[in-house]
């Protein structure tokens, strides 16, 4: 593999790590607040598909950003009041939300637009467009440096860079804000934060809350950044992926980082090479696409390194009268 | 003292869960501008109105009791197996492998011995996220999420680079030989001299599932094993004070759980295809879920559940065919159902609660 090829190939992971590593800081908020959250696919094909549409109709990405995010919002709402408020079982209502978006994605779609689940394709405005960076065409000629910047770092749009920066921002609100360290008590120990004063219900509606939202951005990444509008089960297991990826980070954002980049190697090298050949044997692409669940199996076996998840994740709260 | 009388427990919340559901998806109807009492009346037409849509309606029952069945089995030793989808699509690979290697003089002979290969490879799908979970401590729902993907893309390869006969462009193994075809029940009814169902897929599977409602009623009820699923389902420590091994109870009971979902595959795969074909098993694994949460985890509630979203699956294939609903509507009602009778069931248990302990206070 020639540099120009490996380049490429990296631009590429970075293009399809960006909505996992949303989905997978979405769900740290949520399960370090002690919601466990498989519904990450469900918000973000929701958010896919009312992102599109209100793009398509307003002829502006931004406003289906906007429209995506409250699509994912309203279903995180859902979430709360089932994993909150009534004290459900929270994996019961993931699985519920999952299905719930696929149902009514296709179902308003063909309402909406009579296109059997797609949205009409977006152009122009419509869509995030790709962004160059200052200097990007001038410092190409430099070598190395140069195509990295030009190619890699240059020209994504404009939700890839909200993305990456989510994971410093989520450290610093998780690790060095009050209501970080609130959030991540409420996941191991409720009952201490209630003891000092502080709402559970409140602080856990705010997790699933900015779940939601983060889960917005990255259907809304999915329908008008990466493709051109929304298409029926356009999200295909990436929620898990980021449910893996999760697993894999141990529930830490810079661990989501290098998680969702490997994952997103994975696809981009799997596109790329149907059948990798590495000289002694051929890897089929179906064990490329396997791989983020094998790893994480892997992983959540404890043979290499091991994933503890937030104490009191899954468990409703039920304060002591 | 009990909150509700027993009967309210069992039957008036899941009823009024279950209406709530029924009454979103009219809504969801209306808003997409049909009429639900037309719907209605279409689906129960095309499902319920004549024994073709009864053909497909037990077809569908058949293999949602088994997936039903096998959330069930595991929720009673306290487990949610998500993975039903994936040892239901494994399932089917051993019952295409079981049925290709030998040549089944007759279909009396490869039942069992199909039954065995989908009960095993199932189970066995089954049992790393159990041994997972009981050795290891990673959860059981992530594990068999994960599992249900490895099975997809196993599968994949094992039909485009296997078992494809040479020279087909499909991704699905060769026809299996005709002497091991099951059954219809419409041949059977036609051996009584009645003509019922021509042309639909329900088979004799059928009345294996409704076996496999006993055996599960049996094994959990009336059972040592039974009751030391449910010893530990209810309390693990319990039941560890008891001398009941944890490692023990959630490998049996994900092994039979598996094993249950995988043999789904003698409808599907052996009564139907008549060979396997890639993604057989349809998201019926997930509509497991559905059933075994509207049927309290009681095998008669599997089976009237089963039989409820089998008429929900045809008559939601009839409504998209005659009207402008597309299928997906199913999808929609299946969720609202998963939502309503599982995760916001206190929301109705707790006001009836509170209605029955009024009616308590002024009989009393």
């Amino acid at each position: 593999m020639d540099f120009p090829t490996i380049l490429q190939i990296l631009d590429s992971a970075v293009r399809l790590m960006t909505p996992l590593l949303l989905a997978c800081l979405a769900g740290l908020y949520s399960e370090r607040a002690g919601v466990f959250d498989i519904g990450l696919e469900g918000k973000m094909l929701m958010a896919a598909f009312t992102a599109a549409s209100v793009a398509y109709a307003t002829d502006s990405a931004w406003l289906g950003l906007i429209a995506g995010i409250l699509g994912a919002v309203l279903m995180s709402l859902i979430h709360g009041l089932a994993a909150i408020t009534f004290r459900g079982n929270q994996l019961i209502s993931g699985v519920a939300i999952n299905f719930l978006a696929s149902g009514l994605t296709v179902l308003l779609g063909q309402k909406i637009f009579g296109l059997a689940g797609r949205t009409p394709s977006l152009a122009g405005p419509a869509r995030f467009s790709e962004i160059t960076l200052p200097f990007a065409e001038a410092l190409r000629p430099v070598p190395v440096i140069g195509p990295i910047y030009a190619e890699l770092i240059s020209g994504h749009t404009i939700l890839v860079y909200i993305a990456f920066a989510m994971v410093p921002l989520t450290w610093w609100v998780l690790y060095r804000t009050r209501f970080g360290l609130r959030l991540r008590a409420v996941g191991e120990n409720p009952a201490s934060v209630d003891t000092a004063g502080v709402s559970v219900t409140r602080l856990r509606y705010a997790a699933v809350m900015i779940c939601g939202a983060l889960c917005g951005i990255a259907g809304a990444y999915l329908a008008t950044g990466i493709s051109a509008g929304f298409v029926k089960e356009m999200t295909a297991g990436r929620g898990f992926i980021a449910l893996a990826a999760l697993i894999f980070a141990k529930w830490r954002p810079w661990g989501a980082l290098g998680a969702c980049f490997l994952f997103g190697l994975f696809e981009a090298l799997a596109n790329r090479f149907p059948n990798l050949d590495l000289g002694f044997v051929t890897v089929p692409s179906m064990f490329m696409s396997a791989l983020p669940y094998i790893l994480t199996v892997v992983i959540l076996a404890g043979f290499v390194g091991r994933a503890i998840p937030p104490r009191a994740g899954g468990e409703p709260y039920v304060k002591e009268r | 003292m009990d909150r509700m009388p027993k009967w309210a427990d069992v039957i008036l919340t899941p009823l009024i869960s279950l209406a709530l559901a029924f009454a979103i998806s009219a809504l969801v109807i209306l808003a997409i501008g049909e009429s639900p009492i037309e719907a209605l009346k279409v689906m129960v037409e095309g499902a319920l109105g004549s024994s073709y849509g009864w053909g497909f309606t037990l077809y569908y029952a058949t293999n949602f009791i088994f997936t039903g069945l096998a959330v069930t089995v595991a929720y009673h030793a306290g487990l949610f197996n998500i993975g039903g989808e994936g040892q239901a699509a494994m399932g089917g690979l051993g019952v295409a492998l079981v049925l290709l290697a030998v040549p089944w003089p007759h279909w009396a002979l490869a039942l069992p011995a199909a039954m065995i290969g989908a009960a095993l490879f199932g189970a066995l799908w089954a049992l790393i996220p159990a041994w997972l979970q009981a050795r290891r401590g990673s959860h059981i729902v992530i594990t068999t999420i994960m599992f249900n993907f490895i099975a997809a893309a196993l599968l994949n390869y094992v039909l485009v680079n296997l078992l494809r006969p040479v020279g087909s462009m499909d991704p699905a193994s060769a026809s299996f030989a005709e002497p091991t075809h099951l059954p219809k029940l419409s041949d059977m009814a036609l051996g009584f001299g009645m003509e019922w169902g021509k042309n639909t897929p329900a088979n004799v599977s059928f009345f294996v599932a409704l076996a496999a409602c006993l055996l599960v009623w049996l094994l959990i009820w009336r059972t040592k094993l039974g009751f030391e699923i449910r010893a530990f389902g209810k309390s693990e420590r319990g039941a560890l004070y008891a001398g009941i091994s944890p490692v023990r109870i959630t490998v049996i009971a994900m092994l039979i759980s598996g094993a249950l979902a995988g043999l789904m595959a003698i409808n599907n795969v052996m009564g139907e295809a008549e060979r396997l074909v890639l993604n057989a098993v349809e998201g019926a694994g997930f509509i497991g879920i559905a059933v075994a949460l509207m049927g309290r985890n009681h095998p008669f509630g599997v089976l009237l559940a089963a039989l409820l979203f089998g008429f929900l699956y045809q008559g939601g294939g009839e409504l998209a065919l005659w009207t402008s609903v597309p299928r997906e509507l199913i999808v929609v009602i299946q969720a609202l159902v998963i939502l309503f009778t599982g995760a916001l069931d206190n929301m109705v248990r707790m006001p009836l609660e509170r209605i029955f302990m009024a009616l308590r206070r002024k009989g009393a």
